[in-house]
């Protein structure tokens, strides 16, 4: 057998079903890579000798013919969600030492369908940002280079590691998180499938908290089979999480594939920005054409309210992520730095425990929860959020089955690029991915060709309320009829140090 | 709107976090741009509209008022910075 990385999760799967493959052979080989793969900085706590325990009860399983739908698959874990004594960060300095007690949902439902954990995957602090350039491990590099230069390149964020490492085929499928675009829009970066399901499909229990009427659980893959695979085991109710919802999962597998004739698809005209670049438009053009080429019917909509999701977006998420965070006090858990009294101590322990961006989003959030200026901010933005969600209820009832759109506004751009002293130029990375999470709805967003710079430029797909089956249709309509792309090939493992 | 140093100040005291003199200036030009930014919001218009307080229409499930977990002190307490018979340890509060 080849180099058992390079399969796919689907193919894995098969080949340690039909026992031509041990879980251990291919525990054994991502272990290797992820070994070799540190410059990459994807993952922030490797976990090899736990991976192969976890192989091993794999192998006796399938040898008693017990095997789960997951099992003996390697898998990274983005290091929000809570892994029972398994250090689990955050991104954070604040959150360093923080081993918790109890294991997230989403991640017990993967290892009881048989899957093995490598380690935990960086992120941007408390997943905010969008090119994992805020985590206090340090930025994760993107496998992804422009031709004939070394410049190290974001994977995008905030799941930038578990983008990083999907594409450099260190994992076969990685878990994520999605606020405002950080499954979606790292995906698109790095090549890979990112799907950020309905709100309330996943358990948000057990994943540290961001904003949590934004946040969702959802995978990236390097296929939208894999994607659809990984989902299943990932989604379904919860009583430990109120807003999850008490839906019977489908087999999303059996979507992958199926006919898309007669769909409808919206192309709404206020997702084609000032200043986007030729090549983003012209993808766009493309993904339309294969559609059509499927048997999907193509509308042009409005979706009026679209400019407005982004700065609501940064009211509404700050908010919320001021009140999550307030937990972060030295007290229970986490870096404690000592003052002269309790207060001093709190206010010491969040300045050194907080980054720069999250301590900017905690005091935008203060600030717009605060007396006098509650009504003129917060509510207003959540009002702002009934007229987005409005606009896409009025295409889904006008007969739209899903939207189309470009995934982010560019390609992937070098580390130290944006960003800096201006932190609007990088909020402005999930202008396309933003409304979906201020909406709740389901989308996916899938490679879809390259830049003039031989990036990977992704389309997104939007779907209505708990339709995420005939997105993973639609998707692998533009996974099969786009121009094939080779990840890229290994220059990392030869720089990596020897520890 | 603009925000000043006394109250970027007053905002800093409100989320506990400690700021060094020299970050003021700084802080109020970055939260100035954020702000700017969102006034784009001013210009709509949200007559009538419901403020989103679910982000799918259901009902708040309810559960049994029951005891579901518990006798875990050890567990809650293993993160702390400082802890005593199973308590969290704090600075004293009270003179």
């Amino acid at each position: 057998m080849s180099d058992p990385t390079s399969l796919t999760l689907a193919e894995a799967r098969d080949a340690v079903r039909s026992k031509s493959l041990s879980s251990r052979e291919l525990t054994e080989a991502h272990v290797a890579a992820v070994a070799a793969a540190r410059p990459l900085n994807a993952f922030i706590t490797e976990t090899p000798e736990r991976a192969l325990a976890m192989a091993d009860a794999a192998d006796a399983r399938i040898a008693r013919g017990e095997a789960g739908p997951l099992e003996g698959l390697p898998l990274g874990i983005k290091d929000l969600y809570c892994t029972e004594g398994v250090r689990t960060t955050a991104g954070s300095r604040i959150l360093d030492s923080f081993v918790p007690g109890y294991e997230s949902t989403v991640s017990s439902q993967l290892w009881r369908d048989g899957a093995v954990m490598l380690g935990k995957l960086n992120l941007d602090e408390f997943a905010m940002g969008s090119s994992n350039e805020t985590s206090y491990h340090g930025p994760a590099v993107s496998p992804w280079r422009r031709p004939g230069s070394e410049t190290a390149l974001v994977p995008g964020g905030s799941s930038g590691g578990s983008a990083a490492a999907v594409a450099a085929r260190l994992c076969l499928g990685a878990t994520a998180t999605d606020t405002g675009g950080s499954i979606r829009q790292p995906a698109a970066f790095t090549g890979t499938v990112g799907i950020k399901p309905t709100y309330g499909r996943c358990s948000r229990w057990g994943v540290v908290a961001f904003a949590s009427s934004l946040d969702q659980a959802g995978p990236i893959t390097r296929t939208v089979r894999d994607a659809a695979i990984l989902l299943r085991s990932m989604a379904g109710h919860d009583p430990k999480d109120s807003t999850s919802v008490d839906l019977a999962v489908p087999d999303y597998e059996a979507e992958v594939g199926a006919s898309v004739a007669g769909k409808t698809i919206g192309i709404p005209r206020q997702y084609r920005i000032d200043g986007m670049p030729a090549e983003i438009d012209a993808l766009w053009a493309e993904g339309v054409a294969w559609l059509k080429a499927a048997g999907a019917r193509i509308v042009d909509i409005e979706l009026p309210h679209t400019r407005y999701a982004l700065p609501a977006y940064y009211i509404v998420a700050p908010a919320e992520a001021s009140s999550n965070l307030a937990r972060y006090d030295g007290v229970r858990y986490g870096l404690r730095v000592p003052g002269r009294d309790i207060a001093e101590m709190y206010g010491n322990t969040r300045a050194a425990g907080f980054g720069p961006e999250v301590r900017r989003r905690i005091m935008i959030g203060t600030y717009v929860l605060s007396a006098g200026y509650y009504d003129a901010y917060y509510l207003k933005a959540q009002k702002i959020r009934t007229l987005v969600r409005q606009d896409f209820e009025r295409a889904f009832a006008d007969g739209v089955d899903a939207i189309l759109t470009p995934a982010t506004p560019s390609a992937a751009f070098a580390i130290g690029e944006k960003g800096g002293d201006d932190p609007i130029a990088m909020y402005l990375n999930d202008a396309f991915t933003v409304t979906v999470n201020l909406a709740g709805l389901p989308g996916i967003a899938v490679p879809a060709g390259l830049s003039a710079d031989k990036l990977p430029l992704g389309l997104q797909l939007i779907g209505r309320p708990f339709d995420e089956g005939t997105l993973f249709s639609l998707a692998e309509v533009i996974e099969r009829s786009a121009p094939k792309t080779e990840l890229p090939s290994d220059w990392w493992s030869a720089t990596a140090p020897t520890r | 709107m603009s925000i000043d140093q006394a109250t970027v100040r007053r905002v800093a005291q409100l989320a506990r976090i400690s700021l060094a003199e020299g970050e003021v200036e700084h802080l109020r030009g970055e939260l100035n741009a954020i702000l700017s930014f969102v006034a784009e919001l001013d210009g709509v218009d949200v007559e009538g509209v419901e403020p989103m307080t679910s982000v799918l229409p259901m009902q708040l499930r309810r559960r049994p008022d029951a005891v579901t977990d518990g006798g875990i002190a050890p567990k809650i307490v293993a993160n702390a910075a400082a802890s005593e018979d199973h308590l969290f340890a704090v600075p004293k509060v009270i003179e």
